[in-house]
C-alpha cells in the first residue's frame, strides 16, 4: 500500500507564485524517503498540503488511501509532523505540550502521560519535562517537536529539516531514533539540507526544483548515476598552475590545495601515479562533497540552466 | 471512535484554556475586578447618590446587572481573541489544524474556554457588588441563560476578529472602537427611556442593549426591552456567528495558506 500518493498537485499562492506545478509522487508503506530540493523549490508547500496546513490549487494527496482533501480528519489521524519552524507554545512545559497534542488525537491523559515520558526519555529530554519550553536550547526544541509528533504513534512521520542547527552528536542520536522508528514500521519522509543525512538514512529519494519533481528513484540507483567525483588534495610543495592530466580536470584552490575531478572509469591510482610523475606530493585527500551532494548540485544546476 | 476522539479533544482544549486563564490570573481576573470596583465606588456610590432612583431601583442596584454583563462581554471576547490570535501568531494553532479534530470541536473548545473566563469574572464582579448593594435575583434561569448566551456570542465574535487579525493592533481595534462604545451605549448606566425618542430608536439597533436588559430583567425584574426580543436577538447572533466561524475555519481563512 502507498503511505503517500500525490497526484498532479498544483499550488499557486494568492501573490501569483506557482509553488507546485503538477507534482506526482508515491511513497511506499515502511519506506524511509528523502524529499530534497533547494530553498523555495516547493518542499514545504508540499508538506503543508500533506498535513492540511496549505490548501492545494488542484490535484490530490492520499495518506494511506485516505484523501486529505475529502476526508481530512481520517487522513490526519495517520500522520505526525515535525515542521521546519518552531510551532509550540514556548510558555508551556514540554510535558503539557505533548500531552495536549495527544488529547487532540483522542488519546486519554493516562496513556498520553506514559507516551510523553517514553518519547521524552528516548530523545533525552525527560529531565526537562517540567521546565518552560522557552528555556530549552535550539536542539532540545527540535527534539521536543519530534516527541510531540510521535505521541499519536503515526503511521507516517514527516520531518521537515528536523536536525537544522543541531550539533553533530545530537544529530546522530536523532538519526538513531528516527531509524528505529522506521524499523518499527513507521513510514518516514525526511527533508533536509544535510545531504549526508539523506544518504545515510533514506532508501528512496525525490528531488524537487522550481515546483517540479526532477528526480524520483531509489538512493542506490541515483548514486550509481554519479559519473564524476571530485577530491580535494593537500599537497606538500606550492604550485602556481594546476597540473594537466589527460582525462581528468584539475584546479588549484590555493597554492597548497588541488581539486581533482575524476570520471567514474578512472581510478585514484591513475591520478596518484600521474601526480607522482609530475613531482606533486599529496599529503592528504578528502571528498569535496558527499556523493549525494555532488549529484544534487548537478541536477539542480542543470535545472537552473535549462 | 470519532465521538471519543472529539470528546477527548474538546476536554483537552478546555483544560488548556482554563489552565491558561488561571496561569495568568493577574491579567484575566484581577483587572476587571479592580475596574468594576471603581465603577461601583464612583458611579454607584458617589455619583449614584445624587442621581437617585432609576427604573424603580436605587442607582447602585440598577447598574449592577449592566456592570456584570459588561465584564462578561469584555472577558469572553478578550479571552477568545487573545488566546486564538496568540496561538495563530505563535503558530501553535497548527497543533490543532493538523489534528483529526473537526472544526466544530475546535470552536466549541475555545468558546467554552471563553465562557469559563466570562463566568469567573462575572461571578467575581457579582460578589464585589454585594459589598455595595443588595442583589435579589428575580428570575435565576433568565439571568443564567442570558449570561451564557451573551458570553458565547461574544466569544465567537472574538474568534472572527482573531481569524482576520494579522497583528496585535488588529485585535485591539474592535474592542476599542466597536465593543466599548456599544457597551456604554447599551444601557449599562441608564435606562433608554431617559433618551429622546430618536436616540431610543437608534439604540434599538444595538444588540448589547438587549443582552444588558435581558440580564437586568433576570436580576431586577425590569427591562427596557421585551425579554423575548432579547432571546431572539441573541439566538440570531449566536447562530450567524457560529456559521461564520465554522465557514472561516473550513476555508482556513487566516490559518491555512
Amino acid at each position: 500500500m502507498h503511505a503517500l500518493q500525490v497526484n498532479n498537485l498544483t499550488k499557486t499562492y494568492a501573490n501569483g507564485v506557482e509553488a507546485l506545478k503538477g507534482v506526482s509522487l508515491n511513497v511506499e508503506e515502511g519506506d524511509f524517503f528523502a524529499f530534497l530540493g533547494p530553498n523555495g523549490a516547493g518542499k514545504s508547500t508540499l508538506i503543508g498540503i500533506m498535513s492540511s496546513l496549505v490548501n492545494a490549487s488542484s490535484g490530490e494527496v492520499n495518506i494511506f488511501g485516505t484523501s486529505v482533501q475529502q476526508q481530512r480528519s481520517l487522513a490526519m489521524s495517520h500522520i505526525g509532523l515535525v515542521p521546519q519552524e518552531l510551532n509550540f507554545n514556548q510558555f508551556e512545559k514540554p510535558i503539557d505540550i505533548i500531552v495536549n497534542q495527544a488529547g487532540y488525537y483522542g488519546i486519554s491523559r493516562k496513556v498520553a502521560l506514559e507516551r510523553a515520558e517514553k518519547y521524552l526519555t528516548q530523545l533525552q529530554l525527560w529531565d526537562k519535562h517540567d521546565e518552560i519550553s522557552r528555556m530549552l536550547s535550539g536542539g532540545m526544541k527540535r527534539r521536543l517537536m519530534i516527541a510531540r509528533a510521535m505521541v499519536n504513534e503515526p503511521k507516517l512521520l514527516i520531518l521537515d529539516e528536523p536536525t537544522a542547527g543541531v550539533d553533530i552528536e545530537i544529530r546522530r542520536s536523532m538519526w538513531e531514533f528516527i531509524r528505529e522508528i522506521n524499523e518499527s514500521g513507521t513510514t518516514v519522509i525526511l527533508t533536509t539540507h544535510y545531504l549526508e543525512e539523506a544518504e545515510e538514512l533514506c532508501r528512496n529519494i525525490a528531488i524537487i526544483d522550481h515546483g517540479e519533481i526532477i528526480q524520483n528513484t531509489d538512493m542506490k540507483s541515483l548514486l550509481g548515476t554519479l559519473d564524476i567525483e571530485t577530491f580535494v588534495l593537500d599537497i606538500r610543495e606550492p604550485l602556481l598552475v594546476a597540473p594537466q592530466i589527460e582525462g581528468m580536470e584539475l584546479k588549484l584552490r590555493d597554492q597548497f590545495t588541488l581539486e581533482a575531478s575524476l570520471p567514474k572509469n578512472k581510478s585514484l591510482n591513475a591520478l596518484f601515479s600521474a601526480l607522482d610523475k609530475l613531482d606533486v606530493r599529496v599529503l592528504s585527500m578528502r571528498n569535496k562533497a558527499n556523493r549525494l551532494e555532488e549529484l544534487f548540485l548537478r541536477l539542480v544546476d542543470k535545472g537552473a540552466l535549462s | 471512535m470519532n465521538a471519543r476522539v472529539n470528546w477527548t479533544g474538546y476536554k483537552t482544549i478546555v483544560r488548556k484554556e482554563v489552565t491558561r486563564i488561571l496561569r495568568i490570573w493577574a491579567q484575566t481576573v484581577v483587572p476587571p475586578a479592580i475596574t468594576m470596583t471603581l465603577y461601583f465606588i464612583i458611579f454607584g456610590n458617589l455619583i449614584g447618590r445624587r442621581i437617585g432612583d432609576m427604573g424603580g431601583f436605587d442607582y447602585m442596584q440598577f447598574i449592577v446587572p449592566g456592570l456584570i454583563m459588561m465584564s462578561v462581554i469584555t472577558s469572553s471576547y478578550g479571552n477568545m481573541v487573545s488566546s486564538f490570535f496568540g496561538a495563530k501568531f505563535g503558530r501553535h494553532i497548527e497543533e490543532l489544524l493538523i489534528s483529526p479534530l473537526p472544526n466544530w470541536v475546535i470552536l466549541a473548545g475555545y468558546v467554552t474556554g471563553a465562557l469559563v473566563r466570562g463566568m469567573m469574572v462575572g461571578s467575581v464582579v457579582m460578589v464585589i457588588s454585594l459589598f455595595f448593594t443588595r442583589v435579589e435575583v428575580q428570575y435565576p434561569l433568565i439571568m443564567v441563560s442570558v449570561l451564557l448566551m451573551t458570553s458565547v456570542v461574544f466569544a465567537m465574535a472574538g474568534m472572527v476578529n482573531a481569524i482576520f487579525a494579522n497583528k496585535f493592533d488588529d485585535i485591539a481595534i474592535v474592542p476599542t472602537f466597536i465593543l466599548t462604545p456599544l457597551t456604554y451605549l447599551g444601557g449599562v448606566f441608564y435606562s433608554i427611556s431617559l433618551l429622546p425618542e430618536f436616540w431610543q430608536k437608534i439604540s434599538a439597533f444595538n444588540p448589547i442593549l438587549y443582552m444588558v436588559n435581558g440580564f437586568r430583567y433576570g436580576i431586577l425584574g425590569v427591562s427596557d426591552v421585551e425579554i423575548g426580543y432579547a432571546y431572539i436577538i441573541m439566538s440570531v447572533f449566536g447562530v450567524t456567528l457560529a456559521g461564520l466561524c465554522l465557514w472561516l475555519l473550513h476555508k482556513g481563512t487566516g490559518l491555512r495558506s
